[in-house]
C-alpha cells in the first residue's frame, strides 16, 4: 500500500507520513543527487601557488549551494604547534624534528577531517597543505580508502614569476609567521622556502603514476586545466566553478531597485513601479556609476519593473534575468505584513521560525532562491565589473555567498534601498564598502523577532543540507603528543595592523588573515 | 501626502522612458511617445558571446566527431543558441555520387585532395553564410581537420569573418570503442550500401590510415594560443585550453558530463489527477482513483523491466511524489520539475479562461512557447528551469522522471531535437510511459501505454488564434473533462 502523504509545513515538501506523524523522509532536498560517500578535496602545490585562495573560495560557494564543506589548513596546524616561525630553515627536508612535526600536523588534520565527515555531518572537506610528494598524497589515498571517503586532487601549477611575487606580497607577508619582519626580508624567506619544497616536488603525472586518480591541475591560474577521471556530480560541478572563476581586479556592485509604491505601502512583491524618491535614486546611481569610472560595466537587473526602471536611468545597456527576480510570496503576493498575519498567521510565525527554509504556500523559500540564483553567481564569477540591481532577498542571497554568510543568517542580513553595496575582492575574501546614495527611503527590514523560540528543528533539516559559514569561530585545532596549544585569538586592531593593504575591512568573518594557509 | 503616486510621474531626470509591458513575454521594455516598444532590450537571460562562434572538430574517423557535433548542436538549439552543423563528409557525397573505396583518402590521392578540399570550402561558405546573413550563432564544422595547415585555413577564415574559434578533439586509441562506432554509425552510411560487413569494416579501417601519418593533434605548446577542449579515451581526461566566453565554458561543461555508456531515460506524467478529471489546469491536487492504479501499473511495469540501478526523480508536487511512492523505490525530488506556472490561470478551467482573459488566450495560441502567463512561467521559462536536469540526466544512467504534461513536452523537445514552435503540441498522453533509449546519432523511443484510463489533457492548437475570435473557436480543442 503506497503510503499517504503529509506536507512539511515549513518547507512545503510531501513526504510520506506513518500513523500520521511524518516519518523520516527519503532524499527530499529539491537538488540533484548529491554523492553520498563524502569527499575530500586533496590541494597539491607549491607554496604561493594559490592554493589556499581556491580552497577558501570552492569551500564557500560548497556551502552556499547547500553542501556543508570545511576547509582544513594543514599551515594552521603547524602554528599551534611551532608557537614562533624563526625562518625557511623550518621547512628544509633535512631537518628532521621539523619533518616529524609537519607529519604529525598532517595526521592531526586528516584526524579531524574524518570526524568532520563522520561525525559532524559534513560532506566534503578541503585538505589543504601542499601535499607536494607521492608518499603524501598515498598516505592520504589510503586514509581515504579505509574510510570510505572520495579523494579529489586540485593541483595547482604555475610558473610565472609576477603572479607568484603578487601571492606573496597579497597574503603571505603580512601572515602570522612575518609579524615581525620587514616585507623584503619576508619575500626573500618565503621564496627560500619554496625552494625547499621545489626539489621534492613530484607533480600529479596523468599519463602514468596517477592516471587512475580523479583531479585537476589547474595550469597558470586557468588558461588550461587537465581534468582527469571525474566520479561523480560534486566533482563535476567543482571543475565547472574552478574553470569560471578568475583573478583579475575588479569589482561588484550590489543594490536593490529604487523605492517602490508598494514599498510606500508595507506590501510584498508584486510588479509596481518607482516612487517619486525611487525615481530620485535611479538618478543618483547613475551618477554615482558615472563617478567610479568603470571600464566596461556589465549592468544585470530582474524582468520586475521597478529594477528595470532603476536601470534605464542609467542610460547604459543592459541584461534582465528572469532569476533575480525577487522571491515569490506565493499566496503572499501584494500583501502588507499585518494582512498576512491576520489571513496566514500560521503561516507568519513559520516564517518566523525558520527563515531560510521557510517557503510561502505556491511561492519560494529562501532556500529555492538560492538554487535558481547560482547560474547568476557562476556568471559574475566569469565576469569582470558588474551592477546588480535586484531585490531584498536576492541580494541577501548574493551577498551571503560573496561574504560567507551562513544559512541562519542569510535571511537577516541588512540590505536597505537606496545603498550601493560595493565588493572587490581582496587576499582570501572579499572587501565591503556600504554607500549610501542620501535618498531618502521606507525601511524594509524586519528584525529576526526576539519572542520567537526556536522551535525543534524540522525533520527535514536531519537529512537537508544547511549552508555554514567555513571557518568556526575560535574552534582551534589540537595536535596529540605536543604541548598544550593557547588558544589564540586575533583582535580586531591586530587584523587592521596586519592587513597589506591598510584599509579597514568591513569583512563579515574574522580571523581570515590568521588562517592565511601556510604550511 | 498620499503615499499612492502616480506611476507616470516623472521627477529629475526627463528623458527617462516609459516602460510598457510586451503583451506576449511580460517582459518589460522601454517605450517611445506614443507607447510602441523602443529599442530591443536583449531579453535572453545573459548575453552568450558577442560574436559567433565557429566549433572545430578535430580527430581520426570513428572517434566520435560527428556524434559530438550532432548531441552539442541539438543542446545548444534548446538551450536557445540557434546552432548548426556543417558536416564535410556529406558535401563530399554530394560531389562524389558513388563512393567506390578508401583509396579516395589517400594522401597521394591528388584528384581525392583537390575535391576534398573544395567540400571544405563550400561548407565553410554555408557557415559564413549561416553565422552573417542568418542569425546563427554558433556553427560546427565536423570534418577530421587533422592538420595544423587545415586548422590554420580555418583561423583564417574566422578572423576575416570576425568569429570566435573553438577546437574539439577527440583522442582515441581504445579498439573497442572504435570497432563499436564502426558499427553504430560506419555500416549504415551511405558510403556503405553496397557492402557487407566485413568489407565495410576492412574499408574503413583503411580509410583510418590514410589520416594516421599527418595527424597532427593539437598540442599544448604549439598550439598554446588556440581556444580547445582535448577529449581523451571518451571523456576519461580533457584539457582545456583558453576558454574564452561565456559559450565555450558552457559547451566544456556539457561535453565533460555527456558518456557513451548504454542507458535508457523513462518519462511519463504523474498518474491521473483530481484536477486534471475537471479540467482545470495546474494546482496541486492528489491522484484519482484512476491515478492511483496506474502508479501501481507503473510500479509493477517498473520491477517487470529489470532495470539496473535506476534513478527516480518526481517534481515537488504532491501527484508526482504519489506515483512515486507506488513505484517502491528510493526517489528525489526536484523543484525544477515542477509543473508550468500557469501564474492568475492557476486552477482554472480552459473555459475560464477564455472567459476571464480572452486576449491572454488568444496570445497563448498565437506563439504558446514564448508566451508567458501572468503572474507565471512560459515554455522558455521551463526550458531554462530544466537545464540543470538536462545536464543531470546526461550524467546518470538509467533514470525513471515522472513529471508533468509541459515539463515532460520540454524534456522530450531535447531528446528528440524538437523546434520551440513543435515542443508546446507534442503529446504527452497520461498514464503512458516513453522510454528513449540512445542509438547511434540520435534516440529510439518507445511510447508504452499501461492500458489504465485517463482523460485526455492535450489541446491542440484551434484554426482561429486571433484576438477578435469567438469563444466557440477557441474553444474548439479543449479535451473532454467532468
Amino acid at each position: 500500500m503506497p503510503r499517504e502523504l503529509t506536507q512539511n509545513r515549513i518547507q512545503k515538501i510531501w513526504i510520506p507520513s506513518k500513523d500520521d506523524k511524518p516519518s523520516m523522509p527519503r532524499a527530499p532536498r529539491g537538488g540533484p543527487h548529491l554523492a553520498n560517500p563524502p569527499t575530500v578535496i586533496v590541494m597539491v602545490g607549491l607554496p604561493a601557488r594559490g592554493k589556499t585562495y581556491m580552497s577558501r573560495k570552492l569551500t564557500r560557494y560548497l556551502n552556499w549551494i547547500g553542501i556543508p564543506t570545511k576547509v582544513f589548513n594543514v599551515g594552521e596546524y603547524r602554528r599551534e604547534a611551532v608557537k614562533h616561525y624563526s625562518s625557511y630553515d623550518f621547512f628544509k627536508s633535512d631537518n628532521e624534528d621539523a619533518v616529524k612535526i609537519r607529519q604529525q600536523c598532517a595526521l592531526a588534520a586528516l584526524r579531524d577531517v574524518k570526524n568532520y565527515l563522520t561525525e559532524e555531518d559534513g560532506q566534503v572537506a578541503v585538505f589543504d597543505a601542499t601535499n607536494t610528494t607521492r608518499d603524501r598524497r598515498d598516505m592520504i589515498l589510503e586514509f581515504g580508502a579505509e574510510n570510505g571517503f572520495k579523494i579529489f586532487f586540485i593541483e595547482s601549477v604555475c610558473e610565472d614569476p609576477n603572479v607568484i611575487a603578487c601571492n606573496i606580497l597579497e597574503v603571505k607577508v603580512s601572515c602570522p609567521d612575518y609579524q615581525d619582519c620587514n616585507k623584503t626580508d619576508a619575500m626573500e624567506d618565503f621564496k627560500k622556502r619554496i625552494e625547499c619544497y621545489r626539489m621534492n616536488y613530484q607533480p600529479l603525472d596523468p599519463d602514468q603514476y596517477d592516471r587512475s586518480l580523479s583531479f585537476i591541475k589547474v595550469i597558470d591560474v586557468g588558461r588550461r586545466f587537465l581534468v582527469n577521471r571525474i566520479q561523480d556530480h560534486i566533482q563535476s560541478r567543482i571543475v565547472y566553478y574552478l574553470m569560471n572563476i578568475h583573478v583579475q581586479p575588479r569589482s561588484i556592485y550590489l543594490c536593490r531597485h529604487g523605492e517602490s509604491q508598494h514599498n510606500l505601502q508595507g506590501r510584498l512583491g508584486g510588479d509596481s513601479g518607482l516612487s517619486t524618491r525611487g525615481r530620485k535614486f535611479a538618478g543618483a546611481l547613475a551618477k554615482f556609476v558615472e563617478e567610479q569610472n568603470l571600464k566596461d560595466l556589465k549592468v544585470w537587473t530582474s524582468q520586475l519593473k521597478r529594477s528595470i526602471q532603476t536601470a534605464e536611468a542609467l542610460n547604459v545597456p543592459y541584461e534582465q534575468w528572469k532569476a533575480l527576480n525577487e522571491i515569490d510570496a506565493g499566496v503572499c503576493e501584494e500583501m502588507t505584513y499585518e494582512e498576512v498575519r491576520e489571513r496566514f498567521p500560521e503561516e507568519f510565525s513559520l516564517r518566523d521560525q525558520d527563515k531560510y527554509y521557510y517557503r510561502y504556500p505556491s511561492g519560494e523559500s529562501y532556500q529555492d532562491l538560492v538554487q535558481r540564483v547560482e547560474p547568476v553567481i557562476m556568471e559574475m564569477e566569469r565576469q569582470e565589473n558588474v551592477l546588480v540591481i535586484c531585490h531584498q532577498a536576492v541580494i541577501r542571497c548574493l551577498l551571503a555567498y560573496f561574504l560567507d554568510k551562513s544559512a541562519d543568517e542569510m535571511p537577516y542580513l541588512k540590505c536597505p534601498l537606496h545603498t550601493v553595496l560595493k565588493l572587490t575582492p581582496v587576499a582570501y575574501g572579499c572587501k565591503v564598502e556600504s554607500i549610501s546614495l542620501n535618498v531618502e527611503a521606507v525601511n524594509t527590514h524586519r528584525e529576526r523577532p526576539e519572542e520567537v523560540k526556536r522551535g525543534p528543528s524540522t525533520l527535514i533539516r536531519r537529512n537537508s543540507v544547511t549552508p555554514l559559514t567555513s571557518h568556526e569561530p575560535f574552534k582551534k585545532p589540537r595536535i596529540d603528543g605536543l604541548d598544550e596549544p593557547i588558544i589564540r585569538e586575533v583582535m580586531p586592531a591586530q587584523l587592521a595592523l596586519c592587513s597589506a593593504s591598510h584599509t579597514t575591512l568591513a569583512l563579515s568573518t574574522q580571523n581570515w588573515l590568521s588562517e592565511a594557509c601556510l604550511t | 501626502m498620499s503615499l499612492i503616486e502616480n506611476n507616470t510621474e516623472q521627477c529629475g531626470n526627463s528623458l527617462t522612458r516609459e516602460l510598457t509591458q510586451n503583451p506576449l513575454k511580460k517582459i518589460w521594455v522601454p517605450s517611445s511617445r506614443n507607447g510602441l516598444p523602443d529599442r530591443h532590450i536583449s531579453q535572453k537571460k545573459v548575453c552568450m558571446t558577442n560574436c559567433p562562434t565557429l566549433i572545430v572538430t578535430v580527430g581520426l574517423p570513428a572517434r566520435g566527431k560527428t556524434y559530438i557535433s550532432k548531441k552539442l548542436t541539438r543542446y545548444l538549439n534548446w538551450i536557445d543558441v540557434p546552432t548548426k552543423e556543417f558536416n564535410v563528409g556529406q558535401y563530399r557525397r554530394e560531389c562524389v555520387k558513388i563512393y567506390k573505396s578508401f583509396e579516395f583518402f589517400r594522401p597521394d590521392n591528388e584528384e581525392g585532395l583537390k575535391i576534398r578540399k573544395q567540400c571544405a570550402l563550400a561548407a565553410l561558405n554555408d557557415v559564413r553564410q549561416f553565422l552573417t546573413d542568418e542569425g546563427g550563432q554558433v556553427a560546427v564544422f565536423d570534418a577530421t581537420n587533422t592538420t595544423r595547415e587545415r586548422r590554420d585555413t580555418i583561423i583564417r577564415f574566422a578572423e576575416q569573418n570576425g568569429f570566435k574559434v573553438f577546437f574539439v578533439e577527440s583522442v582515441c586509441e581504445d579498439p573497442d570503442v572504435i570497432a563499436e562506432n564502426i558499427v553504430q554509425v560506419k555500416l549504415g552510411s551511405p558510403d556503405y550500401t553496397h557492402c557487407n560487413t566485413e568489407e565495410a569494416v576492412a574499408d574503413f579501417m583503411k580509410r583510418i590510415k590514410c589520416y594516421e601519418n599527418s595527424y597532427q593533434p593539437l598540442d599544448e605548446e604549439l598550439d598554446r594560443d588556440l581556444s580547445f577542449i582535448k577529449i581523451i579515451d571518451v571523456g576519461r581526461r580533457y584539457l582545456v585550453n583558453r576558454v574564452q566566453d561565456h559559450i565555450q565554458s558552457r559547451i566544456v561543461y556539457y561535453l565533460m558530463n555527456i558518456h557513451i555508456t548504454p542507458r535508457s531515460i523513462y518519462l511519463c506524467r504523474h498518474g491521473e489527477s483530481d484536477l486534471n478529471i475537471k479540467g482545470r489546469i495546474g494546482g496541486d491536487s492528489g491522484l484519482s482513483a484512476r491515478g492511483k492504479k496506474y502508479a501501481e501499473t507503473l510500479g509493477q511495469f517498473i520491477q517487470s523491466q529489470n532495470i539496473h540501478e535506476l534513478k527516480v526523480w518526481t517534481s515537488q508536487m504532491k501527484r508526482t511524489i504519489q506515483t512515486a511512492e507506488a513505484v517502491g523505490v528510493p526517489y528525489e525530488q526536484w523543484k525544477a520539475l515542477n509543473e508550468i506556472d500557469a501564474g492568475v490561470c492557476e486552477e482554472l478551467m480552459y473555459e475560464e479562461i477564455q472567459q476571464r482573459y480572452p486576449l491572454e488566450f488568444a496570445l497563448r495560441d498565437q506563439d504558446k512557447y514564448r508566451y508567458r502567463y501572468p503572474k507565471g512561467e512560459s515554455y522558455e521559462d521551463l526550458v531554462q528551469r530544466l537545464e540543470p536536469v538536462i545536464m543531470e540526466l546526461e550524467r546518470q544512467e538509467n533514470v525513471l522522471v515522472i513529471c508533468h504534461q509541459a515539463v515532460m513536452r520540454c524534456l522530450l523537445a531535447y531528446f528528440l531535437d524538437k523546434t520551440a514552435e513543435e515542443l508546446p503540441y507534442l503529446k504527452c498522453p497520461l498514464h503512458t510511459v516513453l522510454k528513449l533509449t540512445p542509438v547511434a546519432y540520435g534516440c529510439k523511443v518507445e511510447s508504452i501505454d499501461l492500458k489504465v484510463e485517463a482523460v485526455n489533457t492535450h489541446r491542440d492548437r484551434p484554426t482561429n488564434v486571433d484576438v477578435s475570435r469567438l469563444a466557440e473557436e477557441a474553444l474548439l480543442t479543449v479535451p473532454d473533462h467532468h
